[in-house]
Formats: structure tokens, sequence, C-alpha cells
């Protein structure tokens, strides 16, 4: 894909991100950052794809396989913390 | 099939979009988590549509990293949530550094295989911020578990160490960027790995133990630019997005963190602040007389107080005293006494520590009140009690133009009628720095376990 175009959604991405997050109250701060941790496990799409496609080298497996795992680590640990974390704060308000 | 991969990547931008916004709004957050969950879901989904790929490995990987991710999840006691997320975020670190050693691998082993520039400039970050993230994050996970001395490490020229490192390593990078497949290229490459995880080590030594806080939430903005690099390792425009949103939230958090302790962020990262007197000044020696109490008359003063304010800090957490604080609490409230929870924004070890650990101790919501809510209206309440908070409640912050926190917001519990702290000793907190706050006229110390103590309190109100 077109360099430039790839460089345009970053840009966009991050003024979103800013958008995004800029007023949190702080009871909220530590399930935001773990839930956005979860989703910084998105590079499980690169291992995902490191670890398919090089059959051709034993280094290439080895390196697919150890970042899927770490990045599965990192997704469905930061998803599962998160909804533990969430579902304490939830019950408080009489369930939402 | 990659029209459909794309058109799923687009979905799945938009529900992390949507997942990250009703995350920060209480009513709307555990919906947010899931759909921020769904998205990943259809991202992973859609990537193994690819053509050609071989998934014995992608399986194998999958189940062992999701089986370990789940069942450390569901195992964490909630105390120990900040080290936990560090390691998570250390992880994905780490995969962005792999996704990127990988397609430089893949260039290697394809013969006549051309890089473009920008690839080629990605891959170097990728390692350099997956590194420094999954390193900076294992010494954050090692402080806070107190696997290692949560002190600051420091040593003469520490900077100009990190520097040349630094230096170093950009030299690593313009050669293998400039040209990535000449027999330099590869041994510098490895070198600039090897650095990174070094680099990540000793930037994140010299930060004490009571600005993990900052330093959680900054790694955390670095594993989403190491994954936005490695998106641009392989075009893909969902990790790039993702990796982007991540990067811009943990920055915000992190400037929220700053604010919180009246510091720079370059002071927080290089001053290694808490080191003691060596670094950074203690401020004046506080004097005065220190009134300590029992358990019973401080029973006595509770009992007839109408407002009660707990202000907890990380040694709630350490000695996990949570529970038995809400059955004070309880028993203060039964009593007929107003009781608030007020909790600073960077009490504890990771933004929003206290809450969570509040939270699970089921303290009902509206108890919950922040710093800028309580400190109007301190004075009118009659006992604050301080169990394991120091610096977040040390006056000099106000009063003392020397004290190296001067300037921070602090909860003003010396304001209040009278203080009860809940300390096991005198010693200074986590800052090594002096404070007033325990020889102040209304000041009483209860010394001992902040959970031993709670318990006594609450044996008192039963057996009354």
């Amino acid at each position: 894909m077109d360099m430039l175009l790839l460089l345009f959604t970053f840009v966009l991405a991050i003024f979103l991100g800013f958008e995004l997050i800029s007023k949190v109250p702080s009871q909220l701060h530590t399930p935001l950052m773990s839930g956005s941790n979860a989703i910084s496990g998105i590079s499980i799409v690169g291992a995902l794809l490191a670890a398919g496609l090089s059959a051709d080298s034993v280094l290439g497996i080895v390196l697919g396989l150890v970042a899927v795992i770490c990045a599965s680590i990192n997704v469905f640990g930061g998803y599962v913390v998160t909804d533990r974390m969430l579902s304490m704060f939830k019950s408080k308000e009489g369930g939402n | 099939m990659e029209t459909v991969i794309t058109l799923a990547y687009i979905a799945s931008a938009v529900l992390f979009i949507m997942g990250l916004k009703m995350l920060s709004k209480p009513a709307t957050a555990v919906r947010g988590n899931k759909i921020s969950a769904l998205g990943m879901l259809i991202a992973v989904v859609a990537t193994l549509l690819y053509g050609g790929m071989d998934y014995k490995w992608i399986f194998l990987g999958m189940v062992i990293g999701g089986g370990i991710g789940t069942v450390a999840a569901i195992r964490v006691p909630m105390t120990s949530m900040p080290e936990f997320v560090a390691l998570f975020n250390g992880t994905g670190g780490l995969a962005s550094l792999l996704v990127g050693w990988a397609e430089y691998n893949k260039f290697l082993n394809t013969p006549d295989g051309t890089l473009e520039l920008v690839p080629v400039i990605a891959i170097f970050l990728a390692v350099l911020i997956g590194g420094v993230t999954f390193t900076g994050s294992m010494i954050a996970y090692a402080k806070l578990a107190e696997r290692i001395d949560g002190k600051p490490v420091l040593y003469k020229g520490q900077q100009i160490v990190n520097g040349v490192l630094l230096v170093v390593l950009l030299l690593c990078g313009l050669v293998y960027i400039a040209d990535p497949g000449a027999a330099l290229a590869q041994p510098l490459f490895y070198l600039a790995v090897l650095l990174s995880l070094v680099l990540g080590v000793l930037v994140t030594i010299p930060i004490g133990g009571a600005d993990m806080p900052v330093v959680i939430s900054l790694l955390n903005s670095y594993s989403g630019l190491a994954a936005c690099a490695a998106g641009f390792v392989i075009s893909n425009t969902v990790l790039i997005v993702a990796g982007s949103l991540v990067g811009a939230s943990g920055i915000i958090l992190t400037s929220i963190m700053c604010k919180a302790m009246n510091r720079s962020l370059t002071n927080v990262l290089f001053s290694g602040f808490g080191a003691g007197a060596g670094a950074v000044g203690t401020g004046k020696t506080a004097t005065g007389e220190v009134k300590a109490i029992t358990a019973e008359d401080a029973y006595y003063v509770l009992e007839a107080a109408s407002s009660v304010v707990f202000v907890p800090g990380y040694g709630m957490a350490v000695a996990q005293a949570q529970h038995v604080v809400r059955e004070l609490g309880d028993l203060l409230a039964a009593n007929g006494a107003e009781v608030k929870y007020a909790v600073h924004p960077v009490a504890g070890r990771m933004p929003g520590h206290m809450n969570v650990l509040l939270a699970e101790a089921n303290v009902p919501y509206e108890q919950l009140v922040e710093m800028d809510d309580i400190n109007p209206i301190i004075e009118s309440v009659d006992v604050c009690v301080v169990i394991g908070a120091n610096d977040v409640v040390n006056p000099a912050a106000r009063e003392d133009e020397t004290s190296p926190i001067y300037g921070m917001p602090i909860i003003n519990v010396d304001l209040a009628r009278s203080c009860f702290v809940l300390k096991r000793s005198l010693r200074s907190g986590f800052a090594g720095v002096e404070n007033p706050l325990f020889y102040k006229e209304n000041t009483r110390m209860l010394f001992g376990d902040a959970k031993a103590s709670i318990t006594a309190l609450v044996d008192q109100f039963k057996s009354a």
C-alpha cells in the first residue's frame, strides 16, 4: 500500500486517540490503561503473519512462534484482567 | 479475499475506537471492553484468512500464550494489578520487536529480495521501541512486585552512559537503514536488538517506585507506538490505527499523572526522585512532638465523629487492608457518621490503583471522592484517617519551599479537625521526604500494621 496513505492514517489515528481520551474520571484510569494495553496486543496480527508465512527458515518460525505467544499473552491477559476490574466497578452502580 | 480482509480490518478499527470511547465512562466501560475484544477477534480471524498461511505454529502459539495470559489474569489478586499490567504490556512490546525482526529475517532469506525505505526504518523502530517497552516493563514489574529494590538506581555518569548507548544504537540503525542487505548491516541489526533491550533496563532503573504510575502509563504508550511501527513494517492499517490510539491515550494518562505530581515528564524520567538526600533535598527537618494514640482512644474519637474521611495510599495495598477498611467504614456509617474515601490521583503504584482496591472491597461508588472535591470541605471533617499514604498528604508540599515535593497538589488532611495517621514507623515515605504532618498539633499516630490497627478498631466497635 502507498506509504503516504499509511502515514496519513497514522496521523489521523493519533489525533483521534487524543480526542477520545481527553477527560477520564480518575476511578477509570486503571481499567482504561489496562484496556488500552490489551488493544496494543494488536501486534498479534503481525505475529500471526510472521508465524504463518515464514516456514522457510527455522529462525523465522521461532521468531513468529514466540511473537504469537507474547502477543496472545498480552491480548488474552489484558482483556480478562480489564473485564475483572470493570465488573467490580459495575456492581457498585446497581448493575450499570 | 483481500477486500474482505481489509473491510474486516475497518470494522475492527471502528470497534476499537468505540470500545475506547466507552471505556472512558463508568456506565459503559464494561461493554466498551467487550466491544474492543470483539474488534480484536475480528482482526485475528481476518488475518487468518490470508492465503498460504501455515496454521500449526499459529495455533500452538495462541494456545500457549492465550493459556498463560488467561490463567494469569484470572488468578492475579487485585493488589498485584499494577505489576501484571506492566507484565502484559511488556509482552506486547516484545511481540512488536519480534514482528520487526521476523520481517527482516524474511528479507534476508529471500534471494534478490527488496525492502522499501519505510519498512526498513519501521523495522528498526519496532525493534527499538518494542525492546525498550519489553525490558522497561519487566523492570517495572520487578520493582512493583518487589522482586528487586524499588529505589532508584543511580550512578555517576548515568546520563552519559544512556546517551552513548542511544548514539551507538542510532548509528547501528543508520548503517542498517542505508543498506539492509549489506554484510555489515546484519550483525549491527542484531546489536541494535540487544542494545534496545539494554536501553529499556537502563532508562527504567533510575525511576523510583512512587513514580511508577507515570512510568506504566508511558510504557503503555510505547507499546502502542511499537505496534504502530510493526504496522508500517507489514503495511497493515489496523495495526497502525490501534497502535496510535493506544499511543495517544497512554500519553494523555502520562500527562495526567505528571500534573497530579506537579512535575514534568523529564523530571520523572531523569531526576532519580526518591534516591534520598544524594540526588535531591529532603526538605526541612520537621520538629515538634509526635503524639501516638492507642486503638482504644482512637475508637472513642471515631465513635463521636460525625464525618470521617479515609485517605488510602500504597500502604493499604501492601497490608491488604481494603476489606477491613470498608468494614470499619460501614460500622462508622451505621453509627451515624458521614463516611468518605478520598483518593489522590497518584496514590498507589498505578493510575487509579486505590479505586480498584476499594471497588474490590465493595466500597460504594458514591463514597469515593476526588482530591479536588474533598479539599474545599476538609476543614469541616472531624477525622481524617490516613492509611498507608504519605507523600500525597504531606503538607510540606504546600508550606515548605525547600521540599522536593513543594507545589504538588495534596489532600489537605492536616486542615481537618483531627487526623489519624496509620503507619508502621516514623520512616519517611517512598520519596524519602520529611513529613511535617506527623508533628502537627491535631495529628495522632496509630503505629502498627494498617490491617491490624483497623481490625483493632473494628473489634472495639463490635464489642461496644
